[in-house]
């Protein structure tokens, strides 16, 4: 790991004009991804701005019964929340789905939402990639892509984002809350949150230099079924292959959003209109434009298949 | 066990003592400062471990695992991945099981953390230590330490209430199953296989507490 100089950031303002003003400086929250990666040094920070201590970590209730929940709540706490367990189900599911209890207990809503991927070539300082040097080539392309995206990707990067959390979130039109180095706030849909790589798979979300999240909201309760499939090589402790978080009505209508198959959280709302004709005619329009290598076409079938498992679920 | 660890070898004492005398020099631990981009950064830290103050000044890089093991010499908690993948270095800091290797220590100002140490002693076992040895929960003992805190942490956490993926209903209050069990000491990897004997020994301790 290379050496870095460590600090606690004392607001919010004052962390993000102190990470835009130097192109060394990255925020530390849980630490459970950025370290990971600076042990291999593949993120190699002269300075960790610690955002722990700027009380970002509450969970309340909006003005139009949605929740704002702050950048540093943890993924436990999260998932725990009575009103989170009650209202959005498919949110305390998808958190539930990932990584470990211990993990779980650090990990935090903004570290999370930005946690690299896991394409193992991207974890390999030894091989070509454009996510970890822009333009030197991708070992995926033409390599092992078993878990690589089918939708979405580019001649650049075939990588998928790994985050649960992020699928249920895409799912529910959350909205990312920031604050700019210069003390100014805005907000992002999720869905422009992160990006396609297309050709400059390193710039992986709409966040500007310094940029940093205080909290994601959720508009209010949608009411019906929430459910998270996930699939994965083990019950439990994996990432996934394919995962589905949906939201279904009693009269069949509803939302659904894919993880594992892309370098974001894949939700076509165009596909919605079909949720009462089933998974099939969903994934006519959800899946369109695949393109699949010779190991990863599985997560098509199994896709349309975890869907059909979504639905059927909410008819019982 | 002797004390080699403390023993720090001076390159060039061992160098002008030559080969024909066995002479180590050994030199005191000194904080070395370097210039340069890659010059270590020291910080000072406290925190309270098994119920004792300590204060450490690290190389910011430090881990919470290493600062324990290595600094503190609190070797129960181990080093297995080094990359939160193995569940080896579980501690509980603030009530809480994370994963040592992933959490700089520096980032622990005021925590009180309690390691396997801090859970029982060879005279005096904690309930789930000596479930463990009941139940033969280990082969070679390696992630025992990690698994004990963890199933702690894990028991702490069902009565809390927090849900778990196998949860049938979000909305109930979680218990004690075998299921339920599992999926929770899923991020600690028993190398040896001992996982049934490992759910026998935690599921009698919560037996008993119920
Ligand atoms: C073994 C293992 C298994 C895992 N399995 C899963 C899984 O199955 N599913 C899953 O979804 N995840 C999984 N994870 C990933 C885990 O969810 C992430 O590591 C975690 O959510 C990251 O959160 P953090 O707070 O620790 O982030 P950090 O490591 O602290 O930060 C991550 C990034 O976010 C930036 N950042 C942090 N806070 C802010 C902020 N407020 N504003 C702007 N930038 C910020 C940091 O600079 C850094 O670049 C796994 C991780 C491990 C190690
Ligand atoms: S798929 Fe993306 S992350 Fe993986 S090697 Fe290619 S460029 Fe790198």
């Amino acid at each position: 790991m290379k050496a870095f100089a460590y600090e606690r950031a004392r607001s919010p303002r004052e962390a993000a004009s102190a990470a835009a003003n130097d192109p060394g400086a990255r925020f530390i929250a849980g630490g459970t991804n950025l370290l990971d990666l600076m042990k291999l040094e593949i993120e190699t920070p002269r300075r960790l701005i610690d955002v722990n201590g700027l009380g970002l970590d509450e969970i309340k209730p909006t003005r139009d019964g949605g929740l704002r929940i702050g950048a540093l709540v943890r993924n436990t706490d999260l998932a725990s929340d009575k009103r989170v367990r009650k209202d959005y189900g498919v949110l305390s599911r998808a958190l539930l789905a990932g990584a470990s209890g211990q993990l779980r207990n650090k990990a935090t809503t903004a570290g999370n939402l930005l946690q690299r991927t896991r394409c193992p070539y991207f974890y390999d300082p030894n091989m070509p990639c454009n996510k970890r040097r822009p333009g030197a080539g991708c070992s995926a392309i033409g390599g092992f892509t078993r878990s690589h995206a089918v939708l979405g990707a580019s001649e650049a990067c075939i990588a998928t984002h790994p985050s649960d959390m992020a699928v249920a979130l895409r799912l529910l039109d959350a909205t990312v809350e920031t604050v700019r180095p210069d003390g100014g706030e805005r907000t992002i849909p999720i869905a422009d949150f992160h990006r396609l790589p297309g050709d400059t798979p390193h710039v992986e979300t709409a966040l500007a230099r310094g940029e940093l999240i205080t909290a994601v909201t959720l508009p209010r309760p949608l009411g019906g079924q929430h459910a998270y499939h996930k699939v994965r090589d083990r019950a439990s402790y994996a990432f996934a292959l394919v995962s589905v978080a949906s939201v279904i009505q009693k009269d069949g209508s509803g939302r659904v959003a894919l993880g594992g198959v892309a370098h974001r959280p894949w939700r076509v709302e165009a596909a919605e209109a079909a949720m009462t004709q089933g998974a099939k005619a969903v994934g006519e329009t959800l899946l369109a434009g695949a393109r699949t290598t010779s190991q990863n076409g599985f997560k098509l079938t199994l896709a349309e298949r975890a869907l059909g498992a979504a639905m059927a679920q909410a008819r019982a | 066990m002797h004390d080699l660890d403390e023993l720090q070898l001076s390159r060039r004492g061992l160098m002008a003592a030559g080969a024909a005398t066995a002479a180590v020099s050994v030199s005191p631990p000194t904080a070395v400062a370097q210039d340069g981009p890659d010059a270590p950064v020291t910080a000072k830290v406290a925190f309270t471990v098994n119920g004792e103050k300590r204060s450490l000044t690290l190389d910011t890089r430090t881990t919470l695992l290493d600062a324990l093991r290595e600094h503190l010499k609190l070797t129960g908690s181990k080093k297995g991945c080094d990359h939160g993948q193995c569940g080896a270095c579980t501690v509980i800091v603030e009530g809480r099981r994370i994963n040592a290797c992933l959490s700089l220590a520096v980032m622990h100002e005021g925590d009180a953390i309690t390691t396997i140490e801090g859970l029982g002693s060879p005279e005096r076992l904690h309930p789930l230590q000596a479930a463990f040895v009941k139940h033969d929960g280990y082969q070679c003992g390696y992630c025992t330490p990690g698994q004990i805190c963890s199933a702690k942490a894990v028991l702490d956490e069902i009565k809390a209430g927090v849900p778990s993926h196998v949860s049938a209903d979000l909305t109930a209050a979680p218990k004690v199953t075998e299921d339920e069990l599992r999926e929770r000491m899923s991020g600690n990897i028993c190398r040896c296989g001992a996982y049934s004997n490992i759910i026998e020994a935690i599921a009698e301790v919560a037996g008993g507490r119920a």
